[in-house]
């Protein structure tokens, strides 16, 4: 078994090599009812890659199949070329980090942490004092000094995850797991340990996937995102193609806060309801299509030309501006858009816009 | 900014009671019903069987509880608690397992069925073990050509024994076991601890202290079961009398000292499993907690 990441006499971290892994066309299906639908991905030794999705979309799923706790119907998985699935969950030295931490709630800090490796058959067990260094060790790297002879009940949600952490690290794990990592926790602690994980993340060097259905968590953490819907990929990319050239309405709807109008490509514009936008839709095939646009994204026009149109239903505070709800086009299709707090409040509450930023995508 | 009006403190309303708490007099007759409860069906009993155990002084009641055939029942009934409460152990574990980490097909049938020695009468699961394995049951007649007695012996009070009390130890692991899952194993596994190491080091200690509850439960049924095992003994002094049955017969033979001795020692054991049930309870309290938490 490679030994990536371990601990060396000082207590720090040592780097081995992180493997590359790869997805092929893995299909899971439960009692008849489909998962995954041939999901494939290859991921570069070393990278940290969020899976992101609603509830339902099958990234749990690809996580419990990567650590073999669950086992698909078809497709490959390999770690550093070698076939995965083979392998039970045991051999497969993988660290694990479940949502609800799993803690042993019978063991110390520092028992559960070193779980791993005191479980090892004697002749892969480390000596008493080797388990002791790393474990306080690995203690000192998730900043939990003077907690290991705590039980899992006197801690805080946040030091939890950091045992949970650590004791995934202990074993040495070729590839790194993470299922909803920050989702049982309030939101400051979230974004520390958001961060605090990124700079693990950058010293120990796992390759590492972490599911969540927090896009910002996905996008301010992830080297690569992967966005899953219903048990498909919907687009794999950077936080910035993620976020500017979303290949999906899904994803554009998924990802940052969007309004999608259903709208008709003729003459290369797109037309509401009959009515032209004046937005232009280059490259798009005539027919029906769905406008997408941003709600910070848009300016308020005269009612004199193509443009948007609606009739203010709600309106709200939303950070320094003003959100207002609108009912658009004839057959009253609902979007949201921001203006400035101090805006004029119209005639009737009717109101024409225009978006500065859109994209138009062809139907399914 | 707010408007803040300062004026004369507005007086508190008057006693305020909490609209979820009774009102003191329902609250002193609710208590006053409980303890008389208490005490005409629960204090009284116990208190008399000791004062009638110890009526004619200390060395009668040693007297009576070391006397051959009484000795002799004492001796059976750790015999058959020795026995049936590691058997039910086993089950108790593997069944609840089963039924909280697995999904199968008839699972609720199980359920039900392991709950049947509680619905049933102790009486009737007695006869059918006569039934079963008497001289002219289905399958007596074939044992006892082996050379192989069951009931009216030792074997038949065990089985009886097991029946009864089996219903014990997994039931009170079955919720725990279900509220806790089964993310604490995989968990283990992932850590590449051996399906064995995972069971030992993880799961049972997750479930000790219900596991204990259990066992004592048991154990306190398994010594005082009467029914079931006063159909399958047969009766016979100083070889297939247990304690309950020991009683009966010195209470029907109208030595009461005796009978009461010999009951006091089942009432002190129950005693002692409520004492040493409490003592755990307080004395681990917060692993108790610890353990029930999800």
């Amino acid at each position: 078994m490679n030994a990536l990441a371990s601990i060396d006499s000082e207590g720090s971290v040592a780097l081995g090599e992180p493997v590359d892994v790869t997805i092929e066309n893995v299909v899971k299906a439960f009692d008849d009812t489909p998962a995954l639908h041939g999901v494939s991905l290859d991921v570069k030794a070393g990278e940290l890659v969020a899976l992101l999705g609603p509830s339902g979309s099958g990234k749990t799923t690809l996580l419990r199949i990567l650590a073999g706790l669950d086992a698909p119907t078809a497709g490959r998985v390999l770690f550093g070329g070698e076939d995965a699935l083979g392998l039970a969950v045991q051999d497969r030295n993988i660290g694990f980090v479940f949502q609800h931490y799993a803690l042993f709630r019978h063991m110390t800090v520092f028992d559960n942490i070193a779980f791993g490796l005191t479980v090892r058959p004697r002749a892969q067990r480390p000596s008493k004092a080797d388990i002791r260094r790393r474990v306080l060790g690995l203690i000192d790297l998730v900043q939990l000094n003077g907690l290991d002879k705590r039980y899992p009940t006197q801690l805080s949600g946040g030091q939890r995850q950091r045992v949970a952490l650590a004791r995934a690290l202990a074993i040495e794990p070729r590839v790194l797991l993470l299922d909803e990592p920050f989702g049982a926790l309030d939101a400051q602690v979230r974004k520390d340990l958001r961060r605090w994980l990124r700079e693990i993340h950058d010293r120990t060097g796992h390759t590492t996937f972490f599911v969540t259905h927090d896009q910002e968590e996905a996008l301010e953490l992830a080297d690569r995102v992967v966005v899953m819907s219903k048990g498909r990929i919907e687009q794999v990319g950077s936080a910035d193609d993620i976020y500017d050239s979303p290949a999906s309405p899904f994803v554009f709807g998924f990802i940052g806060e969007s309004s999608l109008l259903p709208v008709t490509v003729a003459d290369g514009a797109a037309v509401l309801d009959g009515v032209p936008t004046g937005l232009s839709a280059p490259g798009a095939a005539a027919g029906p299509a769905t406008l997408g646009f941003r709600p910070h994204d848009v300016v308020l026009v005269e009612d004199d030309g193509p443009a948007l149109r609606g009739r203010i239903i709600a309106e709200r505070r939303h950070g320094a501006r003003r959100r207002l709800e609108l009912e658009v086009g004839r057959e009253h299709h609902r979007a949201e858009i921001d203006v400035e707090v101090g805006a004029p409040r119209p005639e009737g509450g009717r109101i024409a816009f225009r978006p500065e930023r859109w994209r138009i995508f062809p139907p399914r | 900014m707010t408007d803040v009006t300062h004026g004369a403190p507005v007086a508190a309303p008057r006693a305020f009671v909490s609209p979820a708490t009774e009102r003191r007099v329902v609250r002193i007759v609710l208590v006053l019903v409980a303890i008389a409860f208490l005490a005409i069906f629960l204090f009284l009993p116990l208190i008399s069987v000791f004062y009638e155990a110890f009526r004619a002084g200390f060395s009668a009641f040693l007297r009576a509880v070391t006397e051959r055939e009484t000795a002799s029942a004492i001796r059976l009934t750790l015999l058959v608690a020795a026995f049936s409460v590691p058997a039910n152990l086993v089950f108790g574990v593997a069944a609840a397992w089963a039924i909280a980490k697995y999904e199968f097909k008839g699972k609720s049938l199980l359920i039900t069925l392991i709950d049947l020695p509680f619905s049933i009468s102790p009486v009737t699961s007695g006869l059918i073990y006569v039934l079963m394995f008497g001289a002219q049951g289905y399958i007596g007649p074939v044992l006892a050509d082996h050379g192989i007695k069951i009931i009216f012996a030792v074997p038949g009070i065990v089985l009886a024994t097991i029946f009864v009390t089996f219903p014990f130890i997994a039931r009170e692991l079955i919720p725990i076991m279900q509220a806790q899952g089964s993310q604490d194993e995989e968990a283990a596994l992932s850590l590449g601890a051996s399906g064995l190491k995972t069971f030992f080091r993880v799961a049972l200690p997750n479930v000790k202290w219900a596991l204990l509850y259990g066992v004592l439960l048991c154990n306190a049924r398994a010594m005082g079961e009467f029914g079931a095992v006063s159909v399958v003994s047969g009766h016979i002094r100083g070889k297939t009398n247990t304690m309950p049955l020991q009683v009966e017969i010195l209470y029907n033979e109208y030595n009461y000292g005796a009978a009461f001795a010999v009951a006091s020692l089942l009432a002190l054991l129950a005693l002692f499993t409520l004492i040493v049930k409490s003592v755990l309870e307080w004395r681990y309290a917060d692993e108790i907690a610890a353990t029930r938490r999800h």
